[in-house]
């Protein structure tokens, strides 16, 4: 593809793709919608809560014996 | 591109939620308007907007004050548009009014119009983030290299392979551009 062709192409997808206005806005304020992410995310346990979750289960099924000694220290 | 108070930018590195706010008024435009740019539809772009600010917010320790908030934030809200485009079927349609009206060219017909949207709608994400940004909107090479963490000479290449790309797609439409 030569320069030519090159320029061409940018005029094509210019014409087929405008630019977007200058200076759009939200339609909204969207402070509450991030305040409403920090809350959500926080209040969601981290990955590695799971993982000890599901590795306490594990261990569990492998050794049943082991049941009333994780209850004895809940 | 605005300048903010170190002592704010200091306040927000360290978790300071007040300080947050205060980058988010000041910068929600820029950060809503750049997305818009790339993803082209205002309900994703407003949608992307929260999710970037959740992930500056969550990155607030790492950030350095003395690089500037709005380069930081604009390269995380390419990250997030990024990451919707991967997730998005190419044959997706833009929505239509959004863009500003262009001068139309009578040697291009409606037609070509379409399938050349189309076929760009096709280009892989990362070439197609730096071709709309670069060509579309004409956004200094230089401001699109910071934003997806690369250099211009990588933003060039990208560019290049993305018009290369489209031509070929279109040839095998038999369309010649």
């Amino acid at each position: 593809m030569n320069a030519n062709d090159e320029l061409r192409m940018k005029k094509l997808l210019q014409q087929a793709l405008p630019p977007v206005e200058s200076n759009p806005e939200p339609g909204c304020d969207l402070w509450p919608s991030v305040l409403r992410r920090l809350d959500a995310r926080a209040a969601a346990p981290p990955w590695f809560d799971w993982a000890l979750v599901a590795g306490l289960i594990a261990f569990a099924a492998f050794f049943p014996a082991s049941i009333p000694v994780f209850l004895y220290y809940l | 591109m605005q300048n903010e108070p170190s002592d704010i930018l200091n306040e927000f590195r360290l978790g300071d939620l007040a300080a947050f706010e205060t980058l988010f008024r000041l910068h929600q435009r820029a950060v809503y308007g750049w997305i818009l740019r790339i993803v082209r539809n205002p309900a994703v772009a407003e949608e992307l907007t929260v999710e970037s600010f959740w992930r500056i917010h969550r990155a607030h320790a790492r950030f350095q004050p003395s690089r500037g908030f709005e380069a930081w934030a604009l390269r995380i809200a390419t990250r997030a548009a990024f990451d919707w485009l991967r997730t998005q079927h190419p044959e997706t349609e833009l929505p239509a009014g959004l863009q500003a009206p262009a001068i139309a060219d009578p040697a291009v017909t409606d037609e070509i119009r379409r399938k050349t949207a189309q076929a760009f709608q096709r280009l892989p994400p990362r070439l197609r983030i730096a071709a709309v940004l670069a060509i579309i909107e004409d956004q200094p090479q230089k401001d699109v290299a910071a934003a997806l963490g690369v250099s211009v000479s990588a933003v060039k290449l990208r560019v290049f392979r993305a018009l290369r790309m489209l031509r070929k797609d279109l040839q095998q439409q038999g369309i010649t551009p």
